[in-house]
């Protein structure tokens, strides 16, 4: 039996998010929390080994409580058992103090289970910054897989795996021991739909609450703000330009009109830009 | 962009520590594939030479790779894209990307000879390397930089990124940590001239480790069939199609365009999840970045998740049926109408004038 965690994050759904014109600060309301997409392919890859060769998953993730909404959803999509990592001195973690307070999450987790792979997305929709993964990593001594397209093979018994990674140009097919970490890419797979049993499964689970020390975590200068060598010294919204575009007009209006008014005024102000133009149509 | 560096709690003038003072100059790792260095290498040492300009201190390329000719080239080329001096690891082990060797590699650099910044390429590799670097040097890394300045009183790295999805841009500071490392994406800074006459010194490093010490091994390396793949964040004219099209056989209207022009043809991200169009051509926040000469955009509102991908092309042609559309207020030039009219119209303008000039050019 193999003990996949996978680690998930609770996010806002970005594509809802507005910016307060006047105040310039982020309008929080009524924005729909959801589990970060790219976590999705990682919990679904977990399930499929956990299909395969049968299994016990534990996901995890670190919030406020109100993230328990993401385990839950997690449950009802297959997975075994939920733990919150969850307190006020998390706040303010940069990536740095998150991959510490995860890693010493999924220590305890070993405590009562050796842990064989950690699942992450490749990134989150709110952070982007693919690196919680790769710290967890470290930090465990786990292999590190990143930008994994396929989960080839698993072979429990060598402790094998073979996957296959993207990487800028190509695809590198690798070779592995056990224990890993793989943080998954999009499109890697399909999540599937949750089952009336693990619905209500998930209704009636009991979701772990951990806090700094049931995380195992004895030093508070290593999580939140105190732990995170990253200061954000200024937050603000893209400048306007000063100069907004010229609009083209013409005494008629009509599409071929306004068309050869904006060409004329784009190649004779920019003859580099007609210079690409023409090159390119040349071949 | 002046940025007012927020010191840390205690109001008290932030001072560095001085087992930190000796961290000096500025690093920029050299990624290359098969061969081949990642353009945005150059790019950053375009921008690192700046950087360490305001600082007063060497600009350096980080090279690793296995021995020969193409990776002491990378050094070479380095410094011809502004890089003083080269770091090399040289080793058979260091042929193919793996993580553990490649991590080895730069924090042994980094501890050896501490630079004070280090930037990497935010590629699939860049960030793979980077998270690592930084968890084991235990030390601040923002991702993903759009923008970097300096402030000169502390000599410590701004590091400007898009953060909540693009809607808002944050400044982040890596104050009592060295070095300060930060990824960029490709495309975002400017390509640096090159010049054939500038060299420097080459300072070798060995890599401390044999294969067994390697748990990953390579089995093989499929490249992408280069035929098929679409090259978006290197094309010099773009045209974009957004949801103002409003249904999907609109959009051939872009691929007439494009094709007139010899351009690439982009989407934004709401077009690729309705399935017009591959994911590989989405331009923005999730999708990519590009700096083309000419960029088109028909029937895009211009959401800043789209913008910070495509507002760094030289001339932006915005065509949208909404006056107040957020794209007008960073376009070069607009037309208020109807894409689905413009677009065939403005086809046709160009088709005429590059006909018109091959003509001329005949008689």
């Amino acid at each position: 039996m193999i003990h996949i965690v996978v680690c998930i994050k609770q996010v806002p759904d970005s594509a809802q998010i507005r910016v307060h014109p006047v105040t310039n600060t982020i309008m929080r309301q009524g924005v729909p929390a959801i589990i970060n997409p790219y976590d999705l392919y990682a919990l679904e890859e977990a399930l499929r080994i956990k299909d395969k060769l049968g299994g016990f998953i534990t996901v995890i993730t670190m919030g406020p409580p109100q993230a328990e909404n993401a385990l839950r959803k997690a449950i009802s999509f297959g997975a075994d058992e939920a733990i919150l990592v969850t307190d006020r001195a998390f706040a303010g973690a940069d990536t740095l103090a998150t991959s510490f307070a995860l890693a010493s999450a999924i220590r305890q987790i070993e405590k009562s289970m050796p842990v064989d792979m950690v699942f992450c997305g490749k990134q989150t929709i709110d952070g982007d910054t693919a690196q919680v993964g790769p710290g967890i990593a470290k930090r465990l001594d786990l292999e590190l897989l990143t930008y994994i397209s396929s989960v080839v093979s698993v072979n429990t018994d060598k402790r094998e795996i073979v996957v296959q990674r993207r990487s800028e140009g190509g695809v590198q097919v690798l070779k592995t021991r056990l224990p890993c970490l793989i943080t998954m890419l999009e499109g890697s797979n399909e999540m599937r739909f949750a089952t009336m049993p693990n619905m209500i499964r998930a209704a009636r689970a009991t979701v772990k609450k951990w806090d700094r020390v049931a995380a195992g975590i004895e030093d508070p200068g290593k999580i939140g703000l105190k732990g995170s060598p990253t200061v954000v010294s200024k937050v603000f919204a893209p400048t306007p330009k000063t100069a907004k575009a010229e609009i083209v007009q013409t005494e008629s209006n009509e599409p071929q009109d306004l068309a050869a008014a904006l060409l004329m005024r784009v190649f004779t102000r920019f003859p580099h830009v007609a210079d690409e133009v023409r090159k390119n149509a040349a071949v | 962009m002046s940025v007012e560096a927020k010191k840390p709690a205690g109001k008290k003038k932030f001072e560095l520590d001085p087992r930190l003072a000796e961290y000096r100059g500025i690093w920029v790792f050299i990624e290359h594939e098969r061969g081949a260095a990642h353009s945005v290498s150059w790019e950053l040492l375009g921008e690192g030479r700046k950087l360490a300009d305001k600082l007063g201190v060497p600009l350096a390329g980080v090279v690793m790779g296995a021995p020969g000719e193409a990776t002491r080239g990378f050094c070479l080329e380095a410094f011809q894209y502004g890089a003083d001096l080269c770091y090399l690891i040289e080793d058979p082990l260091l042929n193919d990307y793996r993580n553990q060797p490649f991590t080895k590699g730069m924090t042994d650099l980094v501890n050896a000879y501490k630079p004070e910044i280090l930037l990497l390429g935010a590629t699939t590799l860049g960030r793979d390397l980077a998270g690592s670097v930084a968890t084991t040097l235990q030390t601040g890394l923002t991702a993903d930089c759009t923008e970097l300045n300096i402030d000169p009183e502390i000599r410590s790295l701004l590091a400007t990124r898009p953060t909540f999805g693009g809607s808002l841009l944050c400044t982040i500071q890596t104050l009592n940590y060295r070095p300060q490392m930060a990824t960029v994406r490709p495309r975002v800074m400017a390509m640096p001239q090159r010049d054939a006459a500038r060299s420097g010194n080459i300072i070798e490093h060995p890599l401390s480790m044999i294969e067994t010490d390697i748990v990953t091994k390579v089995l093989e390396y499929i490249p992408d069939q280069n035929t098929s793949k679409v090259n978006l964040a290197y094309a010099d004219i773009i045209v974009s199609g957004g949801k103002g099209l409003k249904k999907p056989e609109n959009f051939r209207l872009i691929w007439d365009l494009a094709k007139v022009l010899g351009a690439e043809v982009g989407a934004t991200r709401p077009v690729v999840q309705s399935g017009w169009v591959e994911a590989e051509r989405q331009v923005g926040q999730t999708g990519k970045t590009v700096r083309p000469k000419l960029y088109i955009a028909a029937g895009i509102s211009g959401a800043i998740q789209h913008r910070v991908g495509m507002d760094a092309s030289d001339v932006i042609i915005a065509i949208n049926s909404d006056p107040n559309a957020p794209i007008f207020d960073f376009a070069t030039y607009g037309i208020v109408g109807n894409a689905m009219t413009i677009l065939p119209a403005l086809t046709e303008a160009f088709r005429l004038e590059l006909a018109g000039r091959r003509e001329t050019a005949a008689a």
